[in-house]
């Protein structure tokens, strides 16, 4: 107990003088979690807008394997990212393991279906309301995925918060890929699993304080944001 | 494209539309027809009957939105052109997510035309329309007659060559009923062909020029409006006509 005091202590120091290490460490958390999540939008928004739009053989498959790749487990997801990007793997050439880049792409691969998935939900129900109107007035296929998604748009910054949240607070995948080296590929969460092997209690409860507001903040836009689409301000 | 909704440059005529032993069915079973019907350039129909008749089902299936089962349902022009050029407005009204003004300027931004003069026009129709002063509330959160309104605007707003009205004047009252069909009687003049559903004798005797009256999922009978309301041919025309209940 009195460790955990001192190491809150000590964390606040350190993030009151906005320690280096610390800013260093909180900047490549945020630069990693949001470009995967950015790419995992511009791939996951469109899809789950074109999973309801078109009807094909496989739709109702797809859907599956989407929901069920939700639930990848992350370090999975990083070995296999590992083994394609290592030396000897088919993408070795580009040199990318233990870069921010291996780890962005893990955390693409496991944030894409969660916002595809959920964004194919907001989506269909959206649909539901919209097909005859659209149809109607001729719409073309485009112009219906543009139009559900820019009006879904609220429910749909829902979806890559969510996203946001899970990346942010993901360890396993971006420790294998990333390697956690210091300067380099030290995010939070990796940097709190080894202060805290290390003893260093008191970096690492600073690194947890962020993180924890990172997550929370995330959660109160949601909030504000689903309270504002029941308000009706769109 | 965004210059045809000024000026109509000559173009093939959508009409007549035909259709020819078409047939409407949910899953097998048969919701509306054989209908033989054609809707000619000129005039403006009024499709009547009780509820469950089948009015709907036949506009949807003019419209395209019903798949034709069996039989034929033809433009003059290939149905690909006549796709753009048709207007409905729905019985239960959809309202899009968005303010007043951007979902009456929604069909003016499908064809291409610039947000800006859109929007301009969608505030004419607005105004003309009495709803000018809800230009950026949300639409969902409009009355069931000033969404009705709206949906009236945004079919007009790109001069469709014909327009499906279902019920248009189900939620509105008396004054508002009398300026929607002024808006129409315009619509008309301007060369826009009206199709409408209508539970309103009232409103079927000022504008019908002829009528199709729809029984049990059939055309029970059809011809020029004067006919039909001086002297119906069918015994169950012309106890709907009376006002009485047609079993
Ligand atoms: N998708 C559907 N599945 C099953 N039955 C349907 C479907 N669509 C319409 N029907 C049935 O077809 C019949 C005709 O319906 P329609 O909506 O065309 O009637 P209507 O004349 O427009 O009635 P109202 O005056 O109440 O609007 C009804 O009995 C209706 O229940
Ligand atoms: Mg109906």
């Amino acid at each position: 107990m009195n460790e955990l005091a001192q190491g809150l202590l000590d964390a606040w120091k350190l993030i009151f003088t906005l320690d280096r290490d610390l800013l260093e460490i909180v900047g490549l958390s945020l630069r990693v979690t949001l470009t995967a999540v950015a790419i995992a939008s511009l791939i996951g928004l469109p899809l789950g807008a074109w999973l309801v739009v078109n009807r094909f053989r496989y739709r109702r498959a797809t859907i599956a394997v989407l929901n069920a790749l939700m639930g990848l487990p992350p370090v999975v997801v990083g070995l296999v990212v590992y083994l394609l990007l290592s030396r000897s793997g088919p993408f070795g050439v580009f040199g990318l393991l233990f870069t921010p880049a291996a780890m962005i792409i893990a955390q693409v691969i496991i944030i894409t279906p969660m916002i595809a998935s959920i964004s194919h939900q907001v989506i269909r129900d959206l649909w539901a309301d919209y097909h005859d109107l659209l149809l109607s007035l001729n719409a073309s296929r485009w112009q219906r995925i543009k139009a559900l998604l820019w009006d879904g748009r609220r429910a749909l910054l829902t979806a890559m918060l969510a996203g946001f949240g899970r990346g942010i607070g993901e360890v396993g995948a971006i420790m294998i890929v990333g390697g956690n080296i210091d300067h380099n590929t030290r995010v939070l969460t990796t940097a709190i699993s080894l202060e805290t092997g290390k003893g260093n209690f008191a970096f690492a409860i600073g690194l947890g304080l962020v993180l924890i507001a990172l997550a929370v903040s995330v959660n109160l836009i949601i909030h504000s944001l689903s309270k504002t689409e029941r308000a009706s301000n769109w | 494209m965004v210059g045809s909704l000024d000026s109509h440059p000559p173009q093939a005529s959508i009409l007549p539309l035909r259709l020819t032993g078409a047939c409407a069915r949910v899953r097998g079973k048969p919701l509306v027809g054989p209908v033989d019907l054609t809707i000619g350039a000129e005039g403006l129909t009024i499709v009547m009957g009780p509820n469950g008749s089948g009015k709907t089902t036949l506009l949807r299936m003019m419209h395209g939105l019903q798949r034709v089962a069996e039989g034929e349902v033809c433009w003059n022009i290939p149905k690909r052109q006549a796709l753009g050029r048709q207007a409905y407005v729905f019985q239960t009204p959809i309202m899009m997510r968005r303010r007043v003004m951007d979902s009456i300027a929604f069909p003016l931004i499908l064809r291409g035309m610039g947000k800006m003069r859109a929007r301009a026009r969608a505030s004419e129709w607005a105004q003309k329309i009495g709803l000018g002063d809800a230009l950026s509330r949300p639409a969902p959160f409009l009355s069931g007659g000033e969404k009705q309104k709206l949906s009236l605007a945004r079919a007009l707003i790109f001069k469709p060559d014909i327009l499906f009205l279902d019920e248009p004047c189900a939620n509105l009252d008396g004054r508002a009923t009398r300026e929607i069909e002024a808006i129409l009687l315009e619509a008309k003049a301007g060369g826009t062909r009206l199709v409408m559903a209508t539970h309103d004798m009232g409103q079927a005797r000022r504008l019908a020029s002829d009528v199709v009256f729809m029984y049990g999922g059939k055309v029970h009978e059809k011809g020029p409006a004067e006919g039909f309301f001086k002297g119906p041919e069918t015994r169950e025309a012309a106890m709907f006509i009376k006002g009485e209940i047609v079993e």
